[in-house]
């Protein structure tokens, strides 16, 4: 017996609009000051009407087609009727038969996977994969408030907070193409990045702006080649990356134990809604639905239909920026990167590529670039909990410093001083201040950091520790090549700046002269 | 211009047979449950009683045949499209108006009854 | 001569000739609705203090030589489904007995604006659903010309405060006929504009796709000044249709010439009352000798407004009331077990039995497996309906008809027969399905002493139009100038 798994997500998102998708009220995160970004409309007062915003319906297009959906040429909102308090209307209005977009994908890097169906070769990498994951649809509709419950146990009373009900929210919905989860992650991530590219969401699952359920179950191959496909299991609210990994891991083992005790099949029993306990890392039941939910769809008459026209197609289309996945294929060809460094770069966002960019454009060593922004700058935006946008050393500085090491002005090593020395400007009460070119001649100077190449000069120093070192000379001369490393050394800590492959030429010479 | 804006339905026949399956008392108590109704058993009998009235009157529907060309279902009187407004900030409520028609509040939150979560 | 009773214009006269202040005006309208109004249950809610204040401001403004609005110093009553804000707006149900909106609907903010003095809000059926005012959760309205028959609906308490000289104007709401029933049964003018024409914002929904803010007045002068004021775009309606308003009082002593009236054969066919039909064929006969030419006409789908209307008004009405459960505004049951109880306890008190009856209608033609045999069926239909009225239009100018197919009937008389409640509106839903205006005008006096009213309707956006063919009878005629005389109480 085979098992594949079959996963299918369902992602929401908050778009990034100034104010809420049918009223003027901000659109905002804003727990601690509760039911303020509230009026009329969005509480569902008696006789209020929506208006659709305008910008909330520019983004949701412009994603959907960064997510290569078709854009329906005329669209309409529907009302979703279903009973809870973080509802004032008890109706979502959302889309139903005519959702703006549809049959979209997107591409995910992967390693292996379960099936051939969706896989093609990547044009760029032999060594990973690339899977298309496709998109059933995208559509806009608006976001609930928030229910906070009694945690205690007491049963007192649950708070609902409406500064949340009537974002725009976007619910993306894929295909059951994924097969492990893995790509579930690796899927939300690249969904992920590309929404922040597109500017059109922050994505932050803390704050719920982007949250997902997952749709997962079995595909069993019997001994004689029968394909018996097990319920489906809803996972819903799942809100980390790492959550939905270890749920969907946890999902596919019980499962499994359930198919091997039970044998259900795909219509024996209904439709299973699951949630996740990230504490305990388990999948639970969650209590049934006292009814099958009968949402009683239909045109929401207040709100009137929208026709896309071609022209405004094409003017988001000429305000597309390029998409992570060209970014990452241009940057492998135009600045020689491997497709790990990359991901790397593509991967920590739009702000953090552009700033790899313009430090490589300018060092004109694209490479060099990748390995100081990868390492020496990635290292220190972790280790200060801040974004790129917040990194004292600003792509001008940079580019200069590594510039002076392409110029064999400066060694790499001298360089990672300097780069020290600017960051430690910082933190003498200087935080927030960028840090100007002028600062880097300085440090050269005051810590005479230039590159020694006055042989003349040199000579003389290597003489003196030559003759403190005639041990390791004398090792030298039996074939002992790293016995001048000390010499070396002794030579560099006299003179800060000194080439080290010019010193060690000239050790080598003295020697055999 | 007429646009398809809503699904195009069932074939008339199969319409037919739905209307004529007549209303019961439980079907009435499902409706009342989904329209979060509390009814009384006289309201019941009552309602099953008159909403089977009006149903066997508005069968007569079925006299017109709608299957011919694409009759486009009517959902707006005016055929408006494309109203936004843009996203500009407008003035909101206090909290204070936001909660005052409320039946209860703790001055920050609405309150209702503990809920469990999915239910 | 008493002031109660002059029409809008005669009012404005002499307030601007200042023979009359506005507060004149305005406590003798309070005092009409103080002697009178507990034989008739017009009104819902009067704060004579802030009428008085509102119209001791707009004497001040005119004193100080300020300009005025349009209305000013005209007491206007109001259909209690606008949202007035600040003041308890309840749409005549226990569920909203207690709501205090804090927004104004834009209508009001236009008559604000228009500085006319908002006299008090009127009763209706609960919820607007409903054709006498009889569901009203809080009073029965009465037409003032027998307090034993019904004021018709929805909008009784407005069309009733017109008729008892308690307001010169006043606004009400039109979904399936709910200005004209009960313009024709309390003998006033009703109209009912184009859907689109008039923002709906702030009233409060019954049947989103059907509701129509509109005016009343004792003449038809009267609710051309009140329509001109209310009408127009509203950004806040999505569904407000952006085109000029024209000013109809300019345009309304304008008689059309080669006027082509249409009627329908099967409108004067079995249920109509013998009254109704002979003052119907009077005013044809009133047309006919200014030289309009009576055509024959075919709306061959409108005897299937009744059950589309039903299906789609309250397929629309579940969706719309299902906000009112206790939560965010509106009464909560006393007694209940958990959450979802809550709503079922406060949603079966809150509203009356009409309420419910068309609340489940709606959620039962919504629901699985029924959509598209009762609400996408009715959909259809509907549209058929317009496309009969978009012909006829091809060679008519109006469409005459009764209002409704007798005059005022008794209190009690239909509340049992939900049924023969819905098929009095036979005449007046085919506009609100097909979205185009429609006016109620006085037109005789039945042998039992009610009125009867001769509807008139138009292709949409024509309420011009409507408006001078209208006014041609009117002139021709004393019907509206008939006051009911009451005693006092």
């Amino acid at each position: 017996m085979h098992f594949s798994t079959i996963i299918g997500l369902e992602v929401h998102v908050q778009l990034l609009t100034k104010t809420k998708i049918f009223c003027g009220c901000a659109n905002r995160f804003n727990p601690r000051n509760p039911n303020v970004q509230t009026c009329p409309v969005c509480l569902g007062l008696p006789g209020s009407l929506p208006v659709m915003n305008r910008e909330a319906f520019r983004l949701s297009l412009k994603t959907a087609m960064a997510l290569n959906c078709q854009i329906t040429r005329f669209t309409k909102w529907d009302r979703k009727q279903y009973y809870y308090p973080d509802l004032p209307k008890n109706y979502q209005i959302s889309q139903y038969d005519l959702p703006f977009s549809s049959d979209g994908w997107l591409e995910i890097e992967t390693e292996s996977d379960g099936s051939s169906a969706f896989q093609t070769d990547s044009p760029l990498s032999a060594s990973s994969k690339t899977k298309r994951v496709r998109l059933i649809r995208v559509h806009l509709e608006e976001d609930a408030g928030k229910n906070l419950h009694d945690e205690s146990g007491q049963g007192a009373d649950s708070q609902v907070d409406l500064n949340r009900a009537g974002t725009p929210l976007l619910e993306i919905v894929s295909q059951p193409d994924i097969r492990l989860p893995q790509q579930a992650r690796a899927y939300l991530e690249e969904l992920k990045l590309l929404l922040n590219y597109l500017a059109v969401s922050d994505c932050n699952m803390q704050e719920g702006s982007l949250r997902c359920d997952a749709n997962v179950n079995l595909h069993v191959q019997t001994d004689d080649g029968e394909i018996i496909p097990t319920p489906i299991v809803e996972i819903k609210n799942l809100n980390s990356f790492r959550g939905v990994e270890l749920a969907l891991n946890y999902e596919i083992k019980r499962q499994i134990e359930q198919w091997k005790q039970t044998g259900q099949k795909l219509g024996d029993v209904e439709k299973e809604t699951r949630g996740w306990d990230a504490d305990r890392e388990v999948t639970f039941a969650q209590r049934g639905k006292e009814e099958a939910s009968d949402y009683r769809y239909f045109p929401d008459p207040d709100l009137v239909p929208v026709s896309v026209s071609e022209e405004l197609i094409e003017t988001i289309c000429s305000e597309m920026c390029e998409l992570p996945a060209a970014r990452r294929c241009r940057f492998q060809l135009e600045f020689q990167l491997s497709n790990y460094d990359a991901m790397v770069i593509i991967g920590q966002g739009r702000i953090f590529a552009d700033y790899y960019e313009q430090v490589a454009n300018v060092c004109g060593d694209g490479k060099q670039a990748a390995n100081w922004v990868t390492q020496d700058v990635l290292r220190e935006l972790n280790d200060r909990q801040i974004t790129i946008d917040e990194f004292p050393i600003r792509p001008p500085e940079l580019s200069a410093l590594l510039t002076k090491i392409t110029g064999n002005e400066i060694t790499t090593k001298s360089a990672r001083e300097i780069f020290s020395e600017l960051l430690v400007d910082m933190g003498n009460g200087d935080e927030g201040k960028e840090i100007s070119g002028a600062r880097i001649d300085q440090i050269i100077d005051q810590k005479d950091l230039g590159i020694v190449s006055d042989v003349g000069q040199l000579d003389a120093i290597i003489a003196v520790a030559m003759g403190r070192n005639k041990k390791a000379v004398a090792d030298f001369c039996d074939g002992k090549q790293t016995a001048i490393g000390r010499i070396i050394g002794e030579v560099m800590r006299e003179v800060k700046g000194a080439d080290p492959k010019l010193v060690r030429k000239m050790i080598v010479d003295k020697i055999g002269s | 211009m007429v646009t398809a804006i809503c699904r195009v339905g069932l074939p008339e026949k199969r319409l037919i047979g739905i209307m004529s399956v007549p209303l019961t008392r439980d079907d009435v108590q499902k409706v009342a449950m989904l329209a979060r109704l509390k009814l009384s058993d006289a309201e019941l009998d009552l309602f099953t009683n008159q909403l089977g009235q009006v149903l066997e009157y508005v069968k007569m529907l079925n006299e017109v045949d709608t299957d011919t060309d694409a009759i486009e279902p009517m959902v707006h009187v005016a055929e408006l499209r494309n109203v936004f407004r843009d996203d500009e900030l407008e003035k909101s409520l206090s909290r204070v108006e936001s909660l005052a028609n409320a039946p209860k509040t703790d001055g920050q939150f609405f309150l209702v009854p503990p809920i469990m979560e999915g239910t | 001569m008493s002031i109660t009773g002059l029409t809008a214009a005669e009012l404005l006269r002499r307030m601007e000739r200042e023979e009359l202040s506005c507060v004149e005006v305005t406590q003798a309208h309070l005092d009409a609705i103080d002697t009178h109004d507990q034989q008739i249950g017009a009104f819902l809610h009067v704060d004579a203090d802030t009428a008085l204040a509102q119209a001791e401001a707009i004497d001040r403004k005119r004193q100080s030589g300020e300009s005025l609005g349009s209305l000013a110093g005209l007491p206007v009553a109001v259909k209690d489904m606008l949202c007035t804000k600040g003041q308890t707006t309840t749409c005549a149900s226990r569920m909203l007995q207690r709501f205090v909106p804090p927004y104004d609907a834009h209508v009001i903010t236009l008559l604000k604006q228009s500085d006319a003095v908002l006299i008090g809000k009127t009763n209706m059926d609960e919820f607007a659903m409903g054709s006498s005012t009889e569901n009203s959760a809080f009073k029965i309205t009465r037409t003032p010309w027998n307090r034993d028959c019904v004021a018709g609906g929805s909008s009784g308490g407005s069309a009733a405060a017109v008729a008892a000289s308690m307001a010169p104007l006043a606004i009400g709401s039109d979904t399936g006929g709910s200005i004209r029933q009960p313009a024709s049964f309390c003998g006033v003018v009703g109209l009912k504009p184009t859907y689109g024409r008039v923002s709906r914002y702030g009233l409060i929904a019954y049947a989103s796709s059907l509701d129509q803010v509109g005016p009343f007045a004792n003449d038809v002068h009267g609710a051309a000044l009140l329509m001109q004021t209310i009408a127009g775009y509203d950004r806040r309606d999505s569904t407000s249709v952006n085109i000029d308003v024209p000013t109809f009082t300019k345009t309304i002593g304008k008689p059309l010439s080669e006027l082509r009236i249409g009627i329908v054969r099967e409108h004067f066919a079995e249920g109509l009352h013998v009254d109704v039909e002979s003052a119907i064929q009077t005013t044809l006969d009133v047309y006919r000798s200014l030289g309009a030419k009576i055509r024959d006409i075919a709306l061959p789908h409108s005897r299937y407004a009744v059950a589309t209307y039903y299906l789609i008004a309250s397929s629309e009405a579940s969706s719309n009331l299902a906000r009112y459960d206790g939560v965010h505004y509106g009464d909560r049951a006393d007694q209940f077990d958990k959450m979802v109880d809550m709503y079922a306890a406060s949603r079966g008190e809150g509203f009356g039995a009409e309420v419910k009856r068309r609340i489940m209608l709606g959620t039962y033609a919504l629901s699985s497996g029924y959509y598209d045999a009762y609400y996408l069926k009715a959909l259809k239909v509907r549209r058929l309906i317009q496309s009969d009225f978009d012909q006829a239009f091809q060679n008519v100018d109006v469409i005459a008809s009764p209002v409704s197919p007798t005059p005022a009937f008794r209190v009690g008389k239909l509340v049992d027969d939900p049924l023969a409640m819905y098929l009095s509106d036979i005449y007046t839903i085919s506009a609100n399905l097909a979205g185009i205006p429609g006016i109620s005008v006085p037109a005789g006096i039945s042998s039992d002493g009610l009125p009867i009213g001769l509807q008139l309707l138009a292709a949409p956006f024509e309420e011009e139009r409507l408006l001078r063919v209208a006014h041609m009878f009117e002139r021709e005629t004393e019907w509206h100038k008939q006051r009911v005389v009451l005693e006092s109480n």
